[in-house]
């Protein structure tokens, strides 16, 4: 189930599922009234009776869509046989609020994009913009933020597991996963002081340092909770006769249509493609440590819903390599000594005016990077995340862009709803995982 | 556009190498490999990059970006991912404001379609040959493209009929407020 992280560059793309041709656009598209384009598909052939087809909509306002995705559905019985997906319920405008504002002001934003997983987003936008600056974060910054970030990817897994297991009826599964969930994010919170919107990351930096003993906590969750009910929830689904219907074969797209669609993450690991941000180009301190990276079969929902359910076990395998690492560094600094970026100590602040016109520039104007343009990626919980940030050389990023691993994620979910039956709707959406705040932004 | 590095990537130096004079400009600031191409070239770049042996299998990201002070005003920004040698690129073509219409990468890759219907959706770049050019983030309704910087940013959107399927007479006798002009925040409210 899992490749080698020392043979990663030699792990072959194979082809599981036939294609059906070289690039598929998921049948044919039709026009219906309502700015309706649906992807249409005709199993017994074009001349089909199509009288006996029925159009269906679904959401936003369905829990099943999670309040955020419109799906109009064209059945042939219970077969999916048309859909059009349309996004955009959350839209919010973030690259146009990040333009008004600072590279520190931007930082809240970002965590109301996955905000299952906020501070890999906070991280992410930090390293964009200090890969602008020129400048390499300290050593101690780089084990927090490896250290959080698979904390976040754990608690984004047991949120999307939860959420899909509960949608298959499975509701003592959902309360296993929810109630360690939530034991991890108030634990986060005690270092970031924020349960959900944690805005911990700082563009150089962190907001404050990790208490010595949080770690120790961290750990109790881990040996207390997480690793006793993913026992529990694999003991109570895995050989679920259920369950296994449910999932099994279900939603299967070949590794081609999956890479052309640029889906990355689970739902790309599960078809058998060992690509992972994490190995490939390690960010942070990803390069100290070892895990495998694990990855599927037959691309359908069980195998995402296990290599979920590896990775996070992979998460806190990273975690007890950082464990060591960040108990010898306690009292190391945090932030870069870069007085464009970290704002002096208060108690220069208060004492010298050259600090005082530092901290007075880097609040009212924001850090100014080069002019020029930079794109970061980092492996988040559901896909590649990844910053395109433009400069002009102002406080204010001119163009703010971020890559949504959801978004992508989702413009490809046609492929594996058209042929379905309408119940698999649920779980096909449940184990893509789409975060409403990332996909809509 | 000019070299920041002194010695070029192997990747950078093989695309200049492949493309030649399609190339208008290059750079690899911040360690990220970009070249510049003419506006109409952009699927011809693409299918080069993707048949050949750099193995460009995934459009990652498509964005645009709108220099409104320069001509050609939008540059549409795709990166590229090889998921075989693990390496990217970024490709850039210039679409000028009076015929912003770029050709559509949606033959070569399926990320393409929902990722320039979003930069439709925001910049009002249109793509040639796209099979489905609406918008994807906003409503069909919505006026003007948000992210073009002469969009003022507390601008707000008039009221539309509800929308059905079909048409309804008693649209105007259930929302009489359709078709009002609103106050648009920056030019009547002073801030």
């Amino acid at each position: 189930m899992s490749v080698n992280r020392q043979d990663r560059t030699s792990t072959p793309v194979k082809t599981l599922a036939k294609p059906k041709t070289a690039y598929n656009f998921g049948g044919e598209l039709v026009e219906l009234p309502g700015d309706i384009r649906m992807h249409r598909i005709y199993p017994e052939g074009e001349d089909a009776d199509l009288s006996s087809r029925t159009v269906v909509n679904i959401g936003p306002s369905h829990p099943a869509m999670h309040g955020t995705i419109r799906m109009v559905v064209e059945l042939d019985g219970e077969t999916i046989v048309g859909v059009d997906v349309i996004p955009g319920y959350l839209h919010r405008g973030f690259e146009k609020e990040c333009e008004a504002h600072t590279y520190h002001q931007a930082i809240p934003y970002t965590d109301r994009l996955n905000y299952c997983s906020p501070l890999i987003n906070n991280f992410a936008w930090a390293g964009a913009v200090e890969k602008m600056f020129g400048v390499e974060v300290p050593e101690r910054t780089k084990l927090i933020r490896t250290y959080l970030s698979e904390v976040s990817r754990i608690t984004d897994h047991l949120t999307s597991m939860g959420a899909g297991l509960m949608e298959l009826g499975a509701l003592t599964a959902f309360l296993y996963l929810i109630e360690v969930r939530d034991w991890m994010w108030e634990h986060i919170c005690h270092v970031s002081g924020a349960r959900l919107t944690q805005s911990y990351g700082r563009v150089g930096g962190l907001a404050r340092d990790v208490p010595n003993d949080w770690l120790d906590r961290m750990n109790e969750i881990f040996e207390t909770s997480l690793i006793p009910k993913l026992r529990d929830v694999h003991n109570l689904v895995d050989h679920n006769r259920i369950f296994i219907d449910r999932m099994r074969g279900v939603g299967v797209v070949s590794q081609e249509d999956l890479i052309s669609y640029g889906v990355t993450g689970p739902c790309l690991r599960a078809a058998g493609v060992g690509l992972d941000c994490r190995t490939y180009a390690p960010y942070d301190a990803y390069d100290q440590v070892t895990f495998d990276v694990p990855i599927g079969k037959y691309g359908d929902n069980y195998d995402r819903y296990f290599v979920r359910m590896r990775e996070m076990e992979e998460s806190m395998k990273i975690c007890r390599q950082l464990d060591p690492l960040l108990r010898k560094s306690v009292g190391e600094p945090i932030n870069v000594d870069d007085a464009r970026l970290t704002l002096p100590p208060k108690k220069e602040v208060y004492s010298n005016i050259e600090a005082l016109m530092n901290h007075f520039k880097l609040i009212m104007e924001g850090p100014r990077p080069p002019k020029g343009e930079v794109y970061h990626a980092v492996e988040g919980a559901n896909g590649e995340l990844g910053f395109y940030l433009v400069s002009d050389g102002t406080g204010l990023p001119y163009k703010a862009r971020c890559r949504p691993p959801s978004f992508v994620n989702m413009g490809a979910i046609h492929l594996m709803l058209l042929g379905s039956q309408i119940a698999d709707i649920v779980p096909i959406f449940g184990q893509i995982n789409m975060i409403g705040g990332e996909c809509d932004r | 556009m000019s070299d920041t590095t002194p010695e070029l990537s192997p990747v950078l130096s093989a695309v200049l190498e492949g493309l030649g004079d399609k190339v208008l400009g290059w750079h690899s600031q911040f360690g990220d490999d970009t070249v510049l191409v003419d506006g109409a070239a952009r699927r011809d770049v693409a299918t080069w990059l993707k048949d050949g042996d750099l193995a460009f299998d995934m459009l990652m990201d498509t964005t645009v970006v709108d220099y409104i002070e320069e001509e050609p005003r939008f540059e549409v920004v795709d990166h590229f991912f090889s998921t075989k040698h693990h390496h990217r690129i970024r490709v850039k073509s210039r679409v000028p404001e009076d015929k912003p219409n770029s050709p559509s990468l949606t033959p070569l890759y399926g990320s393409a379609n929902w990722m320039e219907r979003e930069a439709f959706d925001m910049y009002g770049v249109v793509f040639d040959d796209h099979p489905d050019m609406r918008r994807i983030l906003l409503y069909p309704e919505f006026q003007g493209y948000p992210l073009r910087k002469d969009y003022d940013k507390l601008h707000e959107q008039p009221l539309f009929p509800a929308r059905y399927s079909g048409v309804r007479e008693t649209d105007e006798v259930m929302n009489p407020r359709v078709g009002v002009e609103l106050p648009i925040h920056g030019t009547e409210v002073p801030r």
